[in-house]
């Protein structure tokens, strides 16, 4: 070993004279320190730190501001409207007998439509992410990833021409109905909008996963499925909730499919069958014809505001998930 | 090596691809002995222990002939359940890699794909399988415990426990101490010691000292090939061919 350790010593030496770095002088130093050139590196790093603080500093002071934007504008309505009214089912502000506020049947509509779209997009999605990740040959995976990937691309207005012209039939036909206009509707385009990033994202926590768990558990006499079910997908669960709360952000935040394919119609649903109106589309509705300052202009952005709050609480819970998971994980 | 074989190879060739890992190897392993693999880097030890429980056909790409037997079923047959092989040849691997579960869990990973739902019989046997792998000590108090706050030669301890705890007859070892301190791997020859009495060990290691320690069969193998088998005594003080002299004694490797 001794020797071995004096065989390299010489080598060494010679590569670094070949370097371009100034030779060593006779204290085993390259070149003296410079003060000075010393404080200009060091106001260099605080430059770029500060930088890099501020970019990070820019989403959170746009956040705080959509926030308070959402709160300002949204507070005065509770000058005209009580708090209660909020809380009925109705939302007819522009009715002739009496308005009503109320959020109850919007919501309603929302979640429906969301969830719904999530009970189609994710069992789906789950399927075709483990099967690109674990069954699929290489060259069908390079085929079928672009592709899914471009799927996330279509304008969401494309999407609910699509509901329309082409779910709206089949659903009339399939129930008897005059037209397909409806909260199913809705939730199979969102499903579809929020296929490309669960099966993206989830595709990539699955092929994640490191090859020795897999193994370990195959030479244990594990299947395929067995293993898949067992050990790669809830090695996988963090990168696979991520993606569905991805997913259902973009499908509770939706407007413009929803808007053409599900029918718009105020009142409370009572099934996926009934036409149903979500809070952004009655935002987009509403908001270019009402009248600046009215009680109803205020109104809707309580909507705006009441929408921002449910999509930070998914957040939020999904979060707590997430590191609950990891603990046990650790 | 006069009693009947456990397992046995016929002209075994493996390839990766274009090239070829393992050349005709033909070899007998004996029942309740501790056989050891020896040999430089890439010489195929490693590749010849994952065609004994099949593991090899998880990689694509790969490719088989020849036949291996174990008790006289040749293991490639097509009416073969690869199942059925790996819930008797169980294996451990050079890192260890328990799952991102409790140490319980860890443990009846096994038993519960086996079918077993019963939970006194579930504990019974992760118990014993615990004790066996001489880890119970260490972990009886937490077992609901995550298996990855282990140290790592606990963890690799689990995973052979968890290899026991399906009763397998054969245990292959791909050089299961090699990431471990020298108490952590005395600890695992130790235990090698006490389970050749249930089953029927086979161990890689690049650790020659390991292997004239653990083992009563040893073989060198070389570029694919299987140089000479022999006992681990007879290799190691005079073994036959100059070529594993010169690896034993340390002349290249």
């Amino acid at each position: 070993m001794l020797l071995n350790i004096k065989g390299i010593m010489p080598g060494m030496v010679s590569k670094a004279n070949k370097s371009p770095l100034p030779p060593f002088n006779k204290r085993g130093m390259r070149g003296d320190f410079k003060p000075g050139r010393f404080r200009w590196r060091k106001a260099k790093e605080r430059l770029i730190a500060s930088f890099f603080f501020f970019n990070g500093m820019v989403s959170i002071i746009i956040l705080a501001g959509i926030f308070s934007l959402l709160f300002s504008e949204g507070l005065p309505a509770f000058k005209e409207i009580h708090f209660s009214d909020f809380l009925q089912s109705t939302w007819n502000p522009t009715s002739y007998v009496k308005a009503t506020y109320g959020l109850g049947a919007i919501m309603v509509s929302t979640l429906m439509v969301t969830f719904g779209a999530l009970l189609i997009a994710v069992p789906v999605g789950l399927a075709c992410a483990a099967y690109l990740a674990e069954i699929a040959s290489p060259r069908v995976r390079e085929v079928l990833k672009p592709i899914i990937e471009i799927l996330a691309g279509i304008p969401s207005v494309v999407l609910g021409f699509l509901g329309i012209v082409v779910v709206n039939p089949l659903i009339a036909r399939a129930f008897g109905m005059p037209n397909g206009l409806n909260a199913l509707n809705g939730c199979i385009l969102l499903a579809i909008m929020s296929l490309p990033t669960i099966i993206s994202l989830s595709e990539d926590a699955i092929a994640a996963v490191p090859k020795t768990h897999k193994d370990a558990s195959l030479a244990l006499g594990a299947s395929r499925w067995q293993t898949l079910v067992r050990v790669t997908i809830p090695s996988a669960l963090s990168g696979i909730i991520a993606s569905i709360m991805l997913g259902m952000g973009r499908a509770i935040g939706e407007t413009m499919t929803v808007l053409m394919a599900t029918g718009n119609a105020q009142a409370m649903p009572h099934s996926f069958l009934d036409a149903v109106r979500t809070m952004t589309a009655t935002i987009a509705i509403e908001l270019g014809e009402v009248p600046f300052g009215s009680a109803h202009y205020h109104a809707l952005f309580v909507i705006g505001f009441v929408l921002f709050v449910m999509t930070f609480l998914v957040n939020l819970v999904s979060d707590i998930i997430l590191q609950k998971y990891q603990e046990v994980e650790q | 090596m006069a009693e009947e074989a456990k397992i046995w190879t016929e002209g075994l060739n493996f390839f990766y691809g274009a090239s070829q890992a393992l050349h005709d190897i033909n070899i007998k392993i004996s029942p309740h002995n501790v056989t050891a693999f020896i040999g430089p880097s890439g010489c195929g030890k490693s590749t010849f222990l994952r065609c004994l429980n099949r593991m090899n056909e998880t990689i694509v790409g790969t490719r088989i002939e020849g036949k291996v037997f174990i008790d006289g079923h040749d293991i490639y047959d097509r009416s073969v359940d690869v199942v059925d092989i790996r819930r008797r040849v169980g294996m451990v691997f050079q890192k260890s890699n328990p799952f991102p579960k409790s140490i319980f869990d860890n443990v009846a990973y096994g038993l519960r794909i086996g079918g077993l739902k019963d939970k006194d019989k579930l504990a019974e046997i992760v118990e014993k399988a615990l004790i066996d792998a001489a880890i119970w000590d260490e972990v009886k108090d937490r077992l609901q415990e995550s298996a990855m706050g282990l140290s790592g030669g606990q963890q690799q301890r689990l995973c052979i426990a968890r290899a026991l705890a399906v009763e397998p007859e054969v245990l292959l070892m791909d050089e299961p101490a090699s990431a471990l301190d020298p108490i952590a791997t005395q600890r695992i020859e130790e235990l090698i010691h006490q389970l050749k009495e249930k089953y029927t060990i086979v161990i890689v290691t690049h650790n020659m000292q390991q292997a004239a320690r653990v083992s009563d069969i040893t073989a060198f193998f070389y570029l694919g090939r299987i140089i000479e088998v022999d006992d681990t005594e007879t290799i190691f003080t005079r073994p036959k061919l100059k070529q594993t002299e010169d690896y034993i004694t340390g002349r290249f490797g």
